[in-house]
């Protein structure tokens, strides 16, 4: 700032005005506010576990209509050592298709933003692979596949896939047309243009279908289980679901859906957080606005 | 209204314009593919040193000329000559040519500094090679504060300067600036000005600058070259022969207002060519 050789320089310029500084530090949460953010969600789910606590105590309801959230909870302990397996299984699913999925959703659009012809020949593949319903294929899948484990694998990998390979296609193409002559002016390769670019410019569209296909990857890997239905060491969650119901085990049934639904908030939240970690510093989606 | 050629003892760069011109455009037409006779035979000797506007109503083809200029889509006809630069392996000439957009044209995901340091780093130099250029550019714009701010952090006027530093970067020999300043209120427009002005002088760079503005042409410019609409075509080519360095007198001064007036006429003439503007 004091350099005199700078002042000199740039005389007209240098004073920096105070509004701008003004605009650099971020305005820090409030502590009160963070700490609700967290408890009053908290809270809510307590109160919905009370109430329901409440109800089926007040009602007389019998424990094969609703259990009451004890044997819930029990139910859970006991049986944890079956759930558990089946929720390793059903985790390991899905997080295998959700990275291949990110892998050749992400490879596959690259491969089509380099040239319109490959686009043309593959896209169309792409929708009719997704449009169809995943429970009308399953029952093929399961006939052609090697193993269970394959089917379920390859039918959650075929829904995860689609969010993916279209929100990046997307993002590779919304790159702004100034910036492309920008770097086609400064000499820059198509790999340059690739990687300095339309990755970075597609990063917002590609986390946001990375958001969408991890839920998605549960689903299907649930509804993939319903459709194949099989026995075996090899069960998930889905099949303990099924089971629970057929011996009118409805606190097995609970705990299952339980651990379900944790498994997709998990999902949900971890997707949520890397996309947060990568977008805070510039992404309009991640930051405050602050007017 | 001398020949713009002429006006080249004002410019700091004497013993180069004697010499070839920078580029010279040799009867370039284009015409898109809607049918939109977009430049009509435009031919232009572009002298080293000189600081040239170009002033037209909207849509006589000032960007796309500039952007002819700079390689971006090709003429339908006519061509480009860079009789001083250098040729690639293909032939095809590689003048050292920055372009400054109508808009700041920012990555919003990459800082100021990552912003300016582009250019650079297309040419394979890395970050620590780089940081004593990019300092130096951002140093001319007075933006040295602000290499670690991100594009959405900083003002209008402030995007523009980094704009600015990353097309000084390179060091170019030609700077193609399309109405860089059109968008900024009028006293940051004149601290820009006078910046540009300050840098061109020390540097003795080419400048080929768009613009809508009768003040700021002649404020700037030791020639202004005054373009007609539909089709776009040169009709006139005047010199302003105002010594520099330029301030706040010459923009007070009977001078600045009489090379005013004639550029206004000119426009003025230029855009009664076309009756329904
Ligand atoms: N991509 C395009 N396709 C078809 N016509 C175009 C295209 N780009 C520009 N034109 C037409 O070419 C003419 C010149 O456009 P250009 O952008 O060069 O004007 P300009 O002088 O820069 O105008 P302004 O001062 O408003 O920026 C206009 O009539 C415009 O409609
Ligand atoms: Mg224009």
């Amino acid at each position: 700032m004091t350099d005199p050789d700078v002042n000199k320089m740039t005389a007209p310029t240098n004073q920096i005005d105070p509004s701008e500084v003004d605009l650099l530090p971020p305005v820090k949460t409030f502590p009160v506010e963070r700490v609700l953010r967290v408890a009053i969600p908290i809270i809510m789910l307590g109160l919905l576990v009370l109430l329901w606590a409440w109800y089926v105590d007040a009602y007389d309801v019998p424990h094969y209509i609703l259990p009451s959230p004890m044997r819930v909870a029990t139910a859970m302990v006991t049986d944890w050592p079956i759930l558990s397996a089946a929720l390793v299984i059903t985790l390991e699913i899905t997080l295998t298709a959700l990275g291949i999925a990110l892998v050749g959703g992400l490879g596959l659009a690259i491969l089509m933003s380099q040239s319109r012809w490959i686009e043309l020949a593959l896209y169309p593949y792409a929708v009719i692979l997704q449009v169809t319903p995943i429970v009308a294929i399953a029952p093929l899948i399961l006939i052609y596949a090697p193993t269970t484990y394959s089917a379920l694998l390859i039918c959650a990998w075929l829904v995860a896939f689609f969010p993916i390979l279209s929100n990046t296609t997307q993002g590779l193409k919304s790159t702004d047309h100034n910036l492309l002559n920008l770097f086609e002016l400064y000499g820059a390769s198509r790999w340059q243009t690739l990687y300095y670019l339309k990755l970075p410019n597609a990063l917002p569209y590609f986390l946001a279908g990375l958001r969408i296909a991890g839920g998605l990857a549960l689903i299907a890997a649930v509804v993939a289980e319903f459709a194949a239905g099989s026995a075996g060491a090899q069960s998930g969650l889905a099949f303990r679901l099924l089971e629970s119901q057929f011996r009118l085990n409805i606190p097995r049934l609970f705990a299952a859906l339980i651990l379900l639904s944790a498994t997709g908030v998990v999902i949900f939240s971890i997707t949520s957080l890397v996309s947060h970690l990568f977008l805070r510093k510039w992404h309009e989606s991640a930051l405050k606005r602050e007017n | 209204m001398t020949n713009g050629t002429a006006t080249a003892d004002t410019s700091p760069s004497v013993a180069d314009a004697a010499s070839k011109p920078l580029v010279s455009l040799k009867g370039i037409s284009k015409t898109f593919s809607n049918g939109t006779v977009a430049l009509q035979n435009m031919t232009l000797d572009i002298q080293q040193g000189q600081f040239i506007s170009l002033l037209g109503p909207s849509g006589c083809g000032k960007s796309t000329a500039l952007r002819i200029i700079a390689g971006l889509g090709d003429p339908t006809s006519g061509n480009i000559e860079w009789p001083t630069s250098g040729y690639d392996a293909t032939g095809k000439a590689m003048p050292e040519i920055s372009f400054v957009f109508q808009e700041p044209t920012l990555m919003p995901w990459a800082t100021v500094f990552g912003n300016v340091w582009l250019p650079l780093r297309l040419k394979g130099i890395s970050k620590k090679d780089a940081r004593e250029r990019v300092e130096e550019a951002l140093d001319m714009v007075g933006l040295h504060n602000f290499a670690n701010a991100y594009p959405r952090e900083l003002s209008g006027g402030m995007k523009m300067r980094v704009s600015i530093a990353r097309a000084l970067v390179t060091r170019p020999k030609l700077l193609l600036m399309d109405e860089p300043f059109a968008a900024l209120d009028e006293i940051t427009r004149h601290k820009l000005n006078d910046d540009l002005l300050r840098l061109w002088e020390t540097f003795g760079w080419t400048v080929l600058f768009v613009t809508h503005s009768v003040y700021e042409s002649v404020y700037l410019s030791n020639r202004i070259v005054v373009m007609a609409a539909r089709p776009g075509r040169v009709v006139n080519d005047m010199a302003v022969p105002a010594p520099y360095p330029r301030d706040d007198t010459f923009r007070t001064s009977s001078v600045y207002n009489d090379f005013c007036r004639d550029a206004s006429s000119a426009l003025h003439a230029a855009m009664g060519a076309n009756d329904h503007l």
